[in-house]
């Protein structure tokens, strides 16, 4: 039955990772929200549910029984459709992040841990992820307000900006490995993780994936200081939660990257003897870096534009280029 | 199992690609054709993922998707080409010549691809070797050893361009320095220490 094992089991399984993803989605602004509070001395979300683990629910269903308002002068189409631009390439770059090489067998097909191993994975993560950035501007723009166009205009030229040194980090990866495909790159960590290898590369690639998810402190996009809230000003209701929605799962996507090219992936100890032990190690190495995303969110201020854009320019794209210079010679000679 | 919903595939693929492709010339918002252009991007690169040109279809995403049409609509914002395009009633000179050179392109190109039959030209690498070593790394190989003149003068190519960008924007302040130093020369109120420095830069390029 080829169907089966060409069409039925991916379906399944992005099925099962899309329903993963929206309810971390729902949990992790619910962990974010506990954690800077805890960061700044409050309670934090408390009231629904015990410990407030009810409060993404309640949260959920205000925000689809709110009234839906869409601006007179909107471009209608282009309004309704950038929310789901912004959350699809979020989900799609999930298709290639493998999250264990523990697999197992039901009625004689083999079930792994991820969708698929694509020849060309980090290509593909790198190219979906940047298409989100269509629906920021499309959102902008059709709201047809300044402060909105503003907005999207900001982000457009940061994402620009900034896929460029996060270039440099991935191609630095890429020549010590020999090769695109996250699974090749998870094994080749298997003695030595890349963050000891490549510690420059990892941090470029972390300060780029702040810039890339619009966290803080490059929130630039949302500076609700002199853009009232950027390219969300005229959204309400589930489409506000939208936008949402997918900057936290670029923010999952972002630490699942960062685990599989830096921190090993799956490996850790005792996962040759227990290979599912590997999930749990991807889990944790994941939540390490979302926690570490929330902690620089509560600890630092948010950048101007203009140091935004020089810190991009003059400082992060040279010393990418120079890790790439160094790492590729290194390779050569005793590659 | 694929090659079954290949065919059906290809033709959903096939109609939105020219649907997209009249869209970017019929519309009449700036922004609509933008975009109209990245659903075509977007659809060639699945046509030549259908080819098994895995690499060269993400290219196509990076490059073009996610770089060249960001930049379109960001030039279209920020100059406020946003508006309706009016549209031309008469026959201008300026239709005519566009209308003759978009015939014989048309001419040209279809020509050469109702001779050559689809499948196009094949190169050395076979298929076991690229399932061997995996599309990139034969793709490599194939550029830096038979097509290696050519990487290298599109390289050269490349780097006039860039050159060429340093010194159109060179040129513009070393007429500022100029125009500066002229000032300062004729005994006019000396300009501010910001465009003093300008000339310097401007002398010594």
């Amino acid at each position: 039955m080829d169907w089966i094992a060409g069409l039925l089991i991916p379906f399944v399984k992005a099925l099962v990772l899309v329903v993963l993803l929206l309810t971390g989605f729902a949990y992790l602004s619910y962990v974010e929200r506990k954690l800077v509070a805890r960061f700044h001395v409050r309670y934090g979300p408390n009231r629904a549910g015990p410990f407030g683990l009810l409060q993404p629910i309640a949260d959920g269903l205000k925000m689809l029984f709110k009234e839906e308002i869409i601006p007179r002068h909107a471009d209608k189409l282009f309004y309704l459709m950038a929310p789901a631009i912004v959350v699809v390439p979020a989900l799609l770059v999930w298709a290639v992040i493998p999250i264990s090489n523990f697999s197992f067998r039901i009625f004689g097909y083999e079930i792994t841990f991820y969708l698929t191993d694509l020849n060309i994975g980090l290509l593909y993560a790198l190219a979906v992820a940047e298409l989100g950035t269509y629906g920021i501007i499309l959102g902008g723009w059709s709201s047809n307000n300044k402060y909105a166009l503003l907005g999207a205009l900001r982000t457009s030229s940061q994402m620009l900006s900034y896929s460029l040194p996060m270039g440099t980090a991935l191609l630095s990866i890429l020549a010590v490995v020999g090769s695109l495909s996250l699974v090749d790159i998870v094994n080749a960590q298997r003695g030595l993780w890349f963050i000891f290898l490549q510690p420059l590369g990892f941090l470029i690639y972390f300060i780029t994936g702040l810039a890339e998810t619009n966290r803080s402190p490059f929130d630039l996009p949302e500076t609700e200081n002199e853009l009232v809230a950027g390219f969300v000003t005229e959204y309400g209701g589930i489409k506000f939660a939208l936008f949402y929605m997918g900057e936290y799962i670029s923010m999952m996507t972002t630490s699942a990257l960062a685990t599989t090219l830096f921190l090993g992936g799956w490996w850790g100890p005792f996962v040759d003897e227990l290979p599912i032990l590997g999930i749990f190690y991807f889990v944790l190495k994941m939540s390490a870096v979302v926690f570490l995303i929330i902690w620089v969110r509560a600890s630092l201020p948010r950048v101007r534009f203009d140091q935004l854009m020089g810190f991009c320019w003059k400082f992060l794209l040279p010393l990418g280029l120079f890790n790439v210079m160094v790492t590729a010679t290194v390779v050569a000679l005793w590659g | 199992m694929i090659e079954m919903i290949q065919h059906p595939l290809f033709w959903l693929v096939a109609v939105i690609a020219v649907l997209s492709a009249s869209g970017v010339v019929l519309s009449r918002n700036a922004i609509y054709s933008a975009l109209s252009l990245l659903a075509n991007f977007i659809m060639l690169a699945a046509l030549y993922l259908m080819l098994n040109a895995q690499f060269i279809a993400i290219v196509q995403v990076v490059v073009y998707a996610d770089a060249v049409v960001v930049l379109f609509v960001f030039v279209e914002m920020l100059l406020g080409a946003v508006g309706r395009i009016p549209v031309v009633e008469r026959l201008t000179p300026h239709l005519i010549v566009a209308l003759v050179v978009g015939f014989l392109i048309m001419v040209i190109v279809g020509s050469v691809v109702y001779e050559v039959p689809i499948g196009g030209a094949r190169g050395s690498a076979t298929q076991q070797a690229i399932n061997q070593a995996g599309q990139v790394q034969v793709l490599g190989m194939t550029l830096f050893t038979d097509y290696l003149l050519a990487v290298e003068l599109a390289g050269v190519l490349m780097l006039v361009g860039l050159v060429g960008a340093l010194v159109l924007t060179h040129q513009w302040r070393r007429e500022r320095g100029i125009r500066v130093q002229r000032a300062n020369r004729e005994g006019m109120p000396s300009a501010s220490a910001g465009a003093n420095r300008s000339s310097l830069t401007g002398n010594r390029s």
